[in-house]
């Protein structure tokens, strides 16, 4: 049972970080608790730290929106935090769309779907290509694009402030997860994880791989749900550079001859490891 | 060009073509319910928002004045709700603005697009500066106006005899009763809809609307007589209307009065 629990032990924290950060914010509409008001667009911690969507920000600025001050220091906040600790640490660690595309992984991965489908195979590249999308219709029709239909804040929102007609998009996240494309939503589309992922490019926390512990086991690379950025695995001993890592732990926990880790690597590391 | 190049560059058309169809379909679909999903004009709003268009392009949705509100009376919209998802947004009948006088709505709003600088007159922050919507009167079914001693919406207004003023006026149809009619004044109406929320009959008799839709503009085509103000109401309007003076052509004024044989002809046609 231990070794059960420590093989999962990053999945655990996770859920709990998910849950205890939609509990705080449930609460302060709900029962008027003090620790934090908002959603995940934008929110102010204990009445005072002012948090703000830079991506949600970003579309306003397109749609003809002036920013206020309160905005920028809230967008300033959360870029040092994703400048420093990745910005896909949101994806994995606070999403809560996160918890349904890997309940369709994981239903997908006990149903063999994987080695029966013979769906359509999406290009990881469409989240950036979508990114620009949304930034050109906010400056079309003046409203935050992607805003208006994004299944992330149409949960957090929902969870907080109630769904409506909302959670047939969470359904058709979960099916089109299911049945359509392995990691469709969260690996291949959505934008604000393209976003996160860009901002965080030389955050200090990767994931490092030590080629001389590799046995090349293959367990990572199935557990991974961004298996292009583990492409030097049994290969060489490096961080993980490329920009998609969701910092999940998966393949930490996964990885039998801790050949995989969590570290700090200076950007000055980083660039020598990439020349 | 080499034979053996031919499948590949087929391929790479063929990817091409693909992705634009799919891009396509997206992008289609995407703008169709962005067009639709703003187009509501009869939302009310809270204190201190920006116009509805600057307002939907502002508010980040973040929901912190529904927090705010003391009175519950805010609402995030959500996908069901024909207004632009997330946006908060409150319903009269369901509960009115309870105008607070520290405004903790429009005061937490990260955005600004609840602005308290348009809840400023003279440098005076006063809630009673907010123009939500106007309150508009269906004379065909409220009660005072039909001859009942109602009351119920001047005695809901936190404005009482400013915003909403009643008049007295004989009933013709008794011939020894008054009717006491409320009458909204749109200088002083908030459209905090609490006469909305009070007033007794089935479907409320008064109704607050957007200022976009409940407000008239007269326009720079007509001018009230004898009233020089109003003239310079017009010349203030500078712009949305260019008077074009059609040129006059005496020559077909005079051949008009000359043309005998079709007057004659007028003439004997009736």
């Amino acid at each position: 049972m231990t070794r059960f629990l420590y093989k999962q032990r990053f999945l655990l924290a996770r859920r709990v970080v998910q849950v205890l950060l939609m509990t705080a914010y449930f609460g302060a509409n709900a029962y008027g608790w003090q620790i934090v008001v908002g959603n995940f667009s934008s929110a102010r911690y204990f009445g005072l730290i002012p948090l703000s969507d830079p991506y949600a920000t970003l579309q306003s600025f397109f749609a003809g929106a002036v920013i206020a001050t309160d905005m920028l220091m809230g967008v300033a906040v959360v870029l040092f935090f994703y400048a420093i600790i990745g910005g896909r640490f949101f994806c994995s660690w606070v999403c809560p769309v996160n918890m349904i595309t890997d309940g369709a992984a994981w239903l997908r991965e006990k149903l063999h779907l994987d080695e029966r489908s013979s769906g359509p195979v999406l290009s990881r590249h469409i989240r950036y290509w979508i990114i620009a999308l949304s930034l050109l219709l906010s400056y079309l029709f003046s409203v935050a694009a992607f805003e208006m239909i994004s299944p992330i804040a149409i949960t957090h929102r929902g969870i907080i402030f109630g769904f409506g007609f909302g959670w047939v998009f969470l359904v058709a996240i979960f099916l089109f997860d299911l049945f359509s494309q392995r990691h469709g939503w969260c690996g291949h589309l959505c934008p604000l994880g393209g976003f996160n992922a860009i901002v965080g490019k030389y955050s200090i926390i990767k994931v490092v791989h030590d080629k001389d512990r590799c046995i090349n086991a293959q367990a990572c690379l199935k557990a991974c749900p961004e298996e292009q950025v583990l492409d030097m695995v049994g290969k060489e001993s490096r961080p993980v550079t490329q920009i998609e890592c969701v910092k999940c732990g998966r393949c930490v926990e996964a990885c039998d001859s801790q050949a995989l880790s969590f570290s700090i690597v200076s950007i000055a590391e980083q660039m020598r490891g990439r020349a | 060009m080499n034979e053996t190049d031919e499948p590949e560059r087929r391929h790479f058309l063929l990817k091409m073509v693909n992705a634009l169809g799919y891009g396509a379909f997206g992008a289609i679909a995407w703008s169709a319910y962005l067009s639709q999903a703003q187009a509501n004009k009869l939302v009310l709003r809270p204190p201190g928002a920006l116009n509805e268009k600057d307002f939907v392009s502002t508010c980040i949705r973040c929901g912190m004045c529904v927090e705010a509100c003391p009175y519950d009376a805010l609402e995030l919209a959500t996908i069901s709700d024909q207004i632009s998802i997330g946006t908060p947004y409150f319903t009269p009948r369901v509960q009115a603005c309870q105008m607070c006088p520290d405004i903790p709505c429009a005061s937490i709003c990260p955005s600004k697009s609840l602005d308290l600088d348009l809840l400023r007159v003279d440098d005076e922050l006063s809630i009673d500066n907010a123009r939500m919507g106007l309150a508009t009167i269906n004379t065909e079914t409220c009660l005072a106006y039909l001859g009942l001693q109602c009351t119920m919406c001047i005695r809901a207004c936190p404005l009482a005899d400013t915003a909403i003023v009643l008049t007295n006026e004989r009933n013709p149809r008794t011939d020894m009763h008054a009717f006491l009619k409320p009458v909204v004044d749109p200088d002083f109406c908030t459209g905090c809809g609490m006469c909305e929320r009070a007033c007794p009959t089935e479907i409320a008799s008064i109704h607050v609307l957007p200022l976009s839709v409940s407000s008239g503009d007269v326009g720079s085509h007509y001018i009230v007589g004898w009233e020089e103000d109003d003239e310079k109401r017009i010349n203030q309007r500078s712009g949305d209307v260019i008077l074009d003076r059609t040129k006059r052509n005496q020559k077909s004024a005079l051949d008009n009065v000359n043309d005998v044989d079709g007057i004659l002809k007028g003439l004997y046609d009736d």
